[in-house]
């Protein structure tokens, strides 16, 4: 189907599209990368009456590691973190599983991070590792521009904390310590589909083999991507071990509430939350050496 | 709007509807109808170009105006001089396609793939072209001529 008619406006700098924001807002959408929204428009699950292109702000492609963070901005590319010389380090293992099975890799060249974000699809594979990550969007507002962490910037489905005439900059997630893995287990049907089911994990350990920090979230799972708190915290301060893992994977099972749909029940998505989050966990723990 | 878009070399300025996605300017606009649309929300890969050079896209899945000032290579800007690129003698010689649908994007894609990794294992090839659906040849074939193509484009660089 085609589009319903819109107005298109080019924006060439960032001060340009926010004026367009601030001007039309909610009747406007960002037009990022595109590769959700377009579809969206053709099916006419999405209307917009205007569109503000920011595909030639080349001052937001960067994707950069700043001292503490891992900074990308509004028009960063999938392909690029896919190809980033940085993204095979152990600590962003995480991310890096996830480059690999986000969308197919044609849609991973328009596809951008901060848009998968802000689209914040319930099974999409950006928010749940954005959680796990712990990440933060930044968003421009009327009063200025602000960090919002991950958790309180994806609202419900399709629905995030940037505000009618608001625009999402980039989005930062913090660099992991030295003794850190991740893992990003996927089901899908095939190449470049929705998660039928998803989970992200990442892991800190002290010196002592201790589990410092962890994060633990779920795609496909709830009306947005869900972090599993009960997880996180029944991992921190523990010896990775079998029995550590079953009750992490038992958290992911209660706290994953998906809807049935055409890739599968609930009960076979609650089951393979509990599943993937497990295998999740022994992949990052054997990336750091630690069989458990 | 206006929307200048070149085409396999050629220029193109057209007045637009902003909701025209790139395939049908290229099929509709341009008459360029190589270009295939499969699925028409970018899962299938049969409508993919390549812009700028280097870059696959789905063309069903951005507006022609965000074209507007960029170069596309179509299926049809692949041969040159009557001589078919080495990407399209491949799928000749190792049958590479059945009913032909797939066929453009898989080249366009192909030929991305190649300018980014001019020696692709047959696992990146695999990969690579993960976006792009055949429902006739089952891949064997369309690996096979992408790794023939391969070959010959290094063979040819080697020889200049």
């Amino acid at each position: 189907m085609i589009p319903a008619a819109f107005d298109y406006l080019r924006a060439h700098t960032a001060d340009e599209a926010f004026a367009y924001l601030q001007q039309h807002g909610a009747e406007a959408r960002v037009l990022a990368g595109g590769q959700s929204l377009i579809p969206a428009m053709r099916f006419r699950l999405a209307r917009p009456a205007v569109l503000v292109d920011i595909n030639s702000l080349s001052d937001l492609s960067y994707v950069r590691i700043d001292g503490k963070a891992m900074a990308l901005g509004a028009i960063a590319r999938d392909v690029e973190i896919e190809r980033a010389p940085w993204i095979t380090d152990r600590r962003w293992s995480l991310i890096h599983d996830m480059s690999r099975v986000v969308a197919d890799p044609v849609v991973r060249q328009m596809g951008t991070v901060v848009g998968s974000l802000c689209h914040n699809d319930p099974a999409g594979d950006w928010p749940a590792v954005a959680l796990a990550a712990r990440a933060e969007v930044v968003v421009r507002g009327k009063a200025g521009t602000r960090h919002v962490a991950i958790d309180d910037f994806l609202v419900d489905s399709f629905t995030t904390a940037t505000g009618e005439g608001e625009m999402a900059l980039g989005a930062e997630f913090p660099v992991p310590d030295e003794r850190t893995a991740g893992s990003y287990q996927k089901v899908e049907r095939k190449v470049g589909d929705f998660a039928t089911a998803a989970a992200a994990v990442q892991v800190s350990l002290n010196e002592n083999g201790t589990i410092r920090s962890a994060g633990v979230a779920l795609s496909a799972a709830g009306a947005c991507a869900v972090r599993v708190d009960a997880a996180e915290k029944l991992l921190a301060g523990q010896k990775p071990s079998a029995e550590l893992i079953r009750a992490a994977s038992d958290a992911a099972w209660h706290r994953s509430a998906p809807q049935a749909d055409l890739r599968g029940s609930v009960e076979f998505k609650k089951h393979l939350a509990g599943v993937l989050v497990a295998r999740g966990l022994r992949q990052a723990f054997s990336r750091l050496g630690v069989q458990a | 709007m206006k929307v200048h878009v070149k085409v396999n070399g050629v220029s193109y300025e057209r007045d637009v509807e902003a909701r025209t996605l790139l395939a049908y300017f290229l099929r509709e606009d341009c008459r360029l109808t190589g270009t295939h649309v499969g699925c028409d929300t970018s899962s299938c890969g049969c409508c993919v170009v390549v812009m700028d050079g280097e870059k696959a896209v789905k063309s069903c899945s951005m507006f022609a105006a965000q074209a507007d000032g960029h170069e596309i290579l179509t299926v049809e800007g692949l041969a040159q001089g009557g001589k078919l690129h080495a990407l399209q003698q491949g799928f000749w010689d190792q049958h590479g396609l059945q009913c032909g649908f797939c066929t453009p994007g898989m080249l366009m894609t192909a030929y991305a793939l190649l300018k980014h990794n001019a020696a692709p294992t047959e696992a990146d090839i695999r990969e690579g072209l993960a976006g792009n659906l055949c429902r006739c040849t089952g891949y064997q074939n369309i690996v096979k001529s992408v790794q023939q193509a391969a070959g010959a484009l290094r063979e040819a660089v080697a020889a200049t």
